[in-house]
């Protein structure tokens, strides 16, 4: 029944979050202890150790940690970051919104650009805009998107400086009204979000390309040419509509891509999301920060997934059916 | 030679023969950059951010070292993180997907949630978490990234293997008493290799990048030159702010080149192997 379908996808996916969490627990307690990073700090007595560990509950035997833990990630308490002292679960509520920001807009771009792409090459299949499209989406689909942002910063921000080279907002300027900072931050955001779409740009082309050359293949094309409908109107009505399916499920896996790509190009502009709170917690061993944006990672893909499915099954009849 | 031959492939196409030509370059290179080139790549001077000129083909880095030598030398971490990694890969994948298509039952029920699980699961994030764990060096990077990258082969091998264990001449094998290891290896085995072979090179390219992303984070090993050390080098000490496309343009330029080359090499093999996808490629392109 179609019912149970979405509930075995949902179960599924809740027990890969199960999963993370074991996963995480056995890296970060069992693997890297929270203290052993400590014992570096010069002239530090045995006494103050005990107190650390005993601050992180790590002198208690590994089960009643796993549960003291897995309690506490039930309610989204991650601990409190080695370099900020903050709560880590704060720290990734203020980076959220600049990720989800940054990513959507790539993503957005992404598929509205490579899909059109796709749509503009499969009508003129083996021509020469076909084949330089084909071209142009191979290599940046294959071109690491932080050197992509390089030169963006490169070309935009200093060889014709047009646009600011990173950050969020410009520093130390006090804004006249709020669409104002909105402009400032939409501005910040066009290198960033343009380095996201190329990263993202080939495969949404290729795959749209390919789902259209099979659809124009078929026979109700031919059928619906045959009645004297303008080809402008075939392609936009009939073949684009039943050509999209693939990008569905393409979204999700692009996700966890996605992910990586938001870890380098923040990085790259300073952009203050979750990518770059990864980033400032690999140099400075911040493990439970590392930790927690491991987890809203893990989660934010193992949701996107089961959202495609929803959507995968709404819209493809034949899952239904099953 | 039939056009579905892998020598046409690799030696008759247009695509085929530059993939082939930039792999082996970069591989001559992965052996002998070290004594090709001009200068040391770790030698520092006062000429910082020089452009390119006679005596720095392509410039000089933060430290005045030449950039030329150090993408020379660069070429070695690639190389081997890619193959290297991509084998243990495919170790990884043939094993899991042999175990779990063949044997069925408790068997796939327990290996199959764990291949899922590394499918879905953000493989960066992954690759980030357990390389800062560990101290980095060249072994560390190739052991996260063939840890993190196998999810996929097994997928496809298990796949293959299920159909496979239900054709006749494996269920004959069966009725006249051979066992398992025998089927596995003269029926079942060589019968996925060349998918594993195709998929793996698929491999090399993505730990390629991989290697190269790590090492843009400050994670690669220290005391090598490679093309994402490169890089990330360049973006820290402000190549961008002193417009020095020289040092920017190069490593990324080299890893994307060779990422290109080594995918295009694995799609010869997928062509090869199923020609259906070959003759959907082959009728986009004469149909026009």
């Amino acid at each position: 029944m179609s019912g149970r379908w979405l509930a075995g996808k949902a179960l599924a996916a809740l027990l890969t979050l199960v999963f993370v969490i074991v996963f995480n627990f056995f890296l970060f307690r069992v693997m890297g202890d929270p203290t052993s990073q400590l014992v570096r700090i010069p002239n530090i007595t045995q006494e103050r150790l005990d107190a650390i560990a005993e601050d992180y509950g790590v002198d208690k035997p590994l089960p009643t940690q796993f549960v003291d833990y897995v309690g506490d990630t039930a309610q989204l308490d991650f601990g409190i970051s080695h370099r900020s002292r903050e709560s880590v679960w704060t720290e990734i509520l203020d980076a959220l919104p600049w990720t989800l920001l940054l990513v959507g807009t790539g993503t957005l771009l992404a598929t509205l650009i490579g899909s059109w792409l796709g749509v503009v090459a499969a009508t003129r299949r083996g021509r020469p805009t076909d084949n330089r499209l084909l071209g142009f989406s191979t290599f940046t689909y294959s071109a690491p998107e932080y050197w992509i942002g390089i030169i963006l910063i490169l070309a935009f921000a200093w060889w014709v400086p047009i646009l600011p080279a990173g950050q969020q907002v410009t520093p130390g300027i006090e804004f006249s009204g709020f669409i104002a900072e909105v402009l400032d931050v939409l501005e910040h955001l066009i290198l960033p979000a343009t380095a996201i779409t190329l990263m993202l740009l080939g495969q949404y082309f290729l795959i749209m390309r390919s789902s259209m050359v099979d659809v124009l293949t078929e026979d109700f094309i031919t059928v619906k040419r045959a009645t004297g409908l303008p080809w402008e109107r075939v392609v936009r009505s009939h073949a684009v509509p039943n050509a999209l399916l693939p990008l569905v499920t393409l979204s999700a896996i692009q996700f966890g891509i996605v992910v990586g790509g938001a870890i380098t190009v923040e990085t790259l502009f300073s952009w203050p999301g979750l990518g770059e709170l990864t980033f400032n917690a690999i140099n400075d061993k911040d493990f439970p920060v590392l930790q927690g944006t491991f987890l809203v990672f893990s989660a934010g893909v193992i949701l996107a997934n089961l959202l495609a499915d929803c959507l995968y099954f709404y819209l493809d009849p034949r899952v239904q059916a099953r | 030679m039939s056009d579905r031959d892998p020598r046409y492939l690799l030696f008759h196409t247009g695509r085929g023969r530059f993939a082939l030509s930039v792999v082996g370059l970069f591989v001559f290179l992965a052996i002998f950059g070290t004594i090709l080139a001009p200068d040391d790549p770790d030698a520092s001077s006062t000429d910082i951010f020089a452009p390119p000129s006679t005596s720095h083909l392509l410039g000089t880095t933060e430290n005045g070292a030449d950039v030329f030598s150090q993408l020379l030398v660069g070429a070695r971490v690639s190389i081997i993180v890619g193959f290297a990694a991509a084998a243990i890969s495919a170790l990884l994948g043939s094993a899991v997907g042999l175990a779990s298509g063949y044997f069925g039952g408790w068997t796939d029920r327990i290996l199959d949630p764990v291949e899922n699980w590394f499918l879905v699961i953000p493989t960066l994030p992954l690759m980030i978490v357990l390389a800062s764990l560990l101290s980095p060096s060249l072994g560390v990077l190739i052991v996260v990234i063939g840890l993190t990258s196998w999810a996929g082969t097994g997928r496809i091998v298990r796949a293959q293997v299920l159909t496979l264990r239900e054709r006749a001449f494996v269920e004959r094998a069966r009725a006249l008493g051979a066992g398992h290891p025998y089927i596995l290896r003269t029926h079942i085995f060589p019968n996925v290799l060349p998918l594993i072979f195709a998929n793996t090179v698929l491999i090399v390219a993505i730990a390629i990048l991989s290697e190269a992303a790590l090492s843009f984070l400050g994670l690669g090993d220290p005391t090598r030159i490679s093309w994402g050390t490169m890089l990330e080098n360049a973006f820290e000490s402000g190549a961008p702010s002193a417009e020095a496309w020289w040092y920017v343009i190069p490593p990324g330029l080299c890893i994307t080149t060779l990422v290109l080359s080594v995918a295009t090499l694995g799609y010869l093999f997928e062509e090869h192997i199923n020609p259906r996808l070959a003759e959907r490629r082959e009728t986009q392109v004469t149909a026009a």
